[in-house]
């Protein structure tokens, strides 16, 4: 079959079953978009390129499945990269396809020339670039694979236009190079033996769930474990979702931000099985200090993750869903498990004595109390999606999550805006649940022309900003740490009217005075198929606890901010 | 602060490759990025056309080394990975010194030390030489000091590399 380059891309990605590519077209990548026209993909035409990379990142962690973003070369290119970054930090797999100046102007500094190769190598695990037409059906074939094997990451494809161009005889028959497959899915039996049995040893186990558990749809391994072996669990941010936060078993999330008595008992476990998570100093605290008296069993599909930052006991490169399996069929086996319930009992009563730990303020519309409430209306399968910074850390504190895949938030690169252009992809990825992005002011206007995207495209989410009128958690710290001299921090609130200003996109908006009325527009919409924009104003004072400061252990967890003495970092 | 500068052992890391454009790029961004500290890194064709050989030698900490190893293991491009045990490696490096040899009696000097380390003067000018010499990077260290006495003009080292002996039945 005789094909330009730009018709065998679209078709080889029909052949890999992808169903949106979120872009924005411009001259070096028009072959595409002309071969795109009559296709079967849909394509979303966002506002900004760095949200199309955002909302094939939601997309992707919505649904699983790999999402596809495209923009032109040059700047196109270069605007990816907040949201390939972003997606590289939080390994979530998405295949971004870059246009890019033809093959002989390469290395001429060509109008819209860009090195996004160079750029984006730190961020991506792979970046190709197509240097002739018939490469295409094995390039897209490997990037797809790349993407979503193994610890899945971002990979890039640049495509210069003259290729684009290049009519060639198509053999979509490829194979990807074997040397690609270098992923262990299977734990060794012999390390898995010697962790089942310092488990069913341990009298204060506990087991951290991360991202991990997640990407490799492991939480009915991770809850059949749990539940085996009465091992309570605790998560990070990125694992939030991975065990149902109502059940019995369920600590909480440790961390900077995280619960009181998730960081307390951490501390205490003599052992922990830490499971796809690559032990963040936003997770662990100060490093020295994490788990240094317990045994620790680190489970990751990415060897280099272990040792990186903590060094385990007991290594496993594996598949988390293999692990999890191969380590409940060994205790199944054994059967005999050490008396715990000393332990259960001590968790019991920490979880109790610290579940009200953390100021926070009397008013109605406090995020707690309004994102509680959201958690009361929202189904079980509801999406939240957060900006960065307080709004996040209230989110993750305060909504419990029952189901995996249904909180999504920039947790390692901390991306201020990721929050409505990821709703927009989880919506794409999950038509039928009801998508909220909880939000912060200054959060949400780095993104906010994403609601054109939302109503023109049709895809109706709904933001929640909790207004504060401040650069919230950076206010946060010069509050604690530096002497309350508000450096570029005050965004002056009102500026902009976020009702007009949603009103002026066609959204639906509403500014409540009460939670009552939160509660009665947040219902209004849920059910109606217009995005809306809830612009609810905070007291700017509200505090973020329980905190670990940076640099310091976790067992310095603050939950009364006058134990915050001045001088951190 | 007193900082004692303890030597901490030799290691060497040896790979092959796929022969493509920007292999070598992306394994010197990764040394740059996780922060790693080489000795040296070498680049060269093997017996297969599609197949390159790199050698990279540092001093670290075994978790250091791990670290190198782990992290090149994942860049795509890398087929294999081997670290090499010194006792069980022949390693060569290679050096071209440009010394300052104005009289006979420096250059009969020159010429001793040079079959002492078996190497060879490959040009010489009425002042100046250009000698050639191969061996262990320890050698070549040791050679390089010998010639400080003479002054060195110009020095240009290739780099280690490395091939594991073949298993003694």
């Amino acid at each position: 079959m005789r094909l330009s380059g730009a018709k065998a891309l679209i078709k080889s990605l029909e052949n890999e079953g992808v169903e949106v590519i979120f872009g924005i077209p411009g001259g070096a990548i028009l072959p595409v978009y002309d071969a795109l026209y009559g296709s079967s993909i849909r394509h979303i035409l966002v506002r900004h390129e760095q949200c199309a990379a955002h909302a094939a990142d939601g997309y992707a962690r919505a649904s699983g499945r790999v999402g596809v973003c495209m923009a032109t070369s040059g700047p196109g290119a270069t605007n990816l990269v907040t949201g390939i970054a972003t997606a590289y930090m939080d390994s979530s797999p998405i295949v971004a396809i870059t246009g890019q100046v033809a093959r002989h102007m390469i290395g001429r500094d060509a109008f819209q020339e860009a090195d996004i190769i160079g750029i984006t190598t730190p961020i991506t695990k792979y970046s190709f670039q197509i240097r002739s037409a018939e490469e295409v059906p094995r390039v897209v074939k490997e990037a797809f694979y790349l993407a979503a094997e193994g610890r899945p990451a971002p990979v890039l494809i640049d495509f210069p236009v003259d290729v684009q161009r290049e009519e060639v005889e198509m053999d979509f028959d490829v194979k990807i190079s074997p040397h690609l497959n270098k992923v262990v899915k299977e734990p060794h039996p012999l390390q898995v033996k010697r962790a089942t049995e310092i488990l069913l040893n341990a009298e204060r186990p506990v087991i951290l769930a991360g991202g991990g558990v997640i990407i490799s749809n492991a939480s009915e391994e991770l809850r059949a474990l749990a539940e085996l072996l009465m091992i309570p669990v605790m998560v990070t941010l990125m694992g939030k979702g991975a065990f149902p936060e109502n059940h019995p078993l369920y600590i909480g999330r440790i961390g900077m931000h995280g619960s009181a008595a998730a960081n307390k008992l951490i501390m205490e476990a003599d052992v922990i099985l830490a499971v796809g998570t690559r032990f963040s100093d936003r997770s662990t605290g100060r490093f020295d200090t994490f788990a240094r008296d317990a045994t620790l069993i680190h489970v990751d599909i990415d060897a280099a993750e272990i040792g990186k930052n903590i060094r385990p006991d007991i290594p496993i490169v594996a598949d988390a869903k293999h692990a999890l399996k191969a380590i409940y069929e060994a205790a199944k086996e054994l059967a005999r498990r050490k008396d715990n319930s000393t332990w259960l009992q001590r968790v019991k009563e920490v979880k109790e004595s610290l579940e009200k730990a953390g100021q926070h303020s009397a008013d109605e519309l406090s995020p707690k109390n309004l994102i509680r409430e959201i958690r009361k209306l929202l189904p079980a399968d509801g999406i939240v999606t957060t900006g960065v910074g307080r709004n996040q850390m209230w989110a993750s504190l305060y909504f419990e999550v029952y189901h995996p895949r249904t909180f999504i938030t920039s947790g390692g690169l901390g991306t201020m805006g990721f929050g409505l252009p990821a709703a927009l992809g989880a919506k794409v990825a999950k038509p039928n649940s009801i998508v909220v992005d909880i939000d912060g002011d200054g959060s949400f206007l780095m993104t906010e022309r994403e609601l054109a995207t939302s109503i023109a495209e049709n895809i109706p989410v709904i933001a929640v900003i909790l207004n504060d009128g401040w650069l919230g958690m950076v206010k946060y710290w010069q509050d604690l740490f530096y002497g309350r001299r508000y450096c570029a921090t005050c965004l002056k609130r009102g500026i902009p009217d976020f009702v007009k200003l949603a009103e002026a996109y066609g959204a639906n908006a509403a500014r409540p005075q009460s939670l009552e009325e939160f509660s009665k527009t947040f219902k209004e919409a849920m059910s109606s198929d217009r995005t809306t924009v809830i612009d609810v104003w905070i007291n700017p004072d509200e505090p973020v606890l329980p905190f670990a400061p940076p640099g310091k252990s976790l067992a310095e967890t603050i939950i009364d901010l006058r134990e915050v003495k001045k001088g951190g970092s | 602060m007193e900082v004692r500068r303890v030597k901490k052992p030799l290691h060497i890391i040896s790979f092959i490759v796929e022969n493509k454009p920007g292999v070598l790029f992306r394994v010197a961004w990764l040394i740059r990025r996780r922060n790693f500290n080489i000795e040296s890194i070498s680049v060269g064709p093997t017996e297969n056309a599609n197949i390159s050989r790199m050698t990279i030698t540092l001093y670290g900490d075994e978790p250091t080394v791990e670290q190198v190893v782990k992290q090149l293991r994942k860049l795509v491009d890398i087929i294999k990975v081997s670290r090499l045990d010194p006792d069980n490696t022949v390693i060569r490096e290679m050096a071209l010194v440009k010394v300052h040899v104005p009289d006979p009696a420096a250059r009969a000097d020159l010429d001793y030390y040079v079959r002492a380390f078996r190497g060879r003067i490959v040009d010489l000018s009425p002042d100046a030489a250009i000698v050639e010499v191969t061996g262990t990077p320890q050698k070549i260290d040791a050679f390089i000091e010998l010639m400080r006495s003479f002054g060195i003009k110009e020095l240009a080292r290739t780099g280690a590399t490395a091939l594991p002996r073949s298993p003694k039945e």
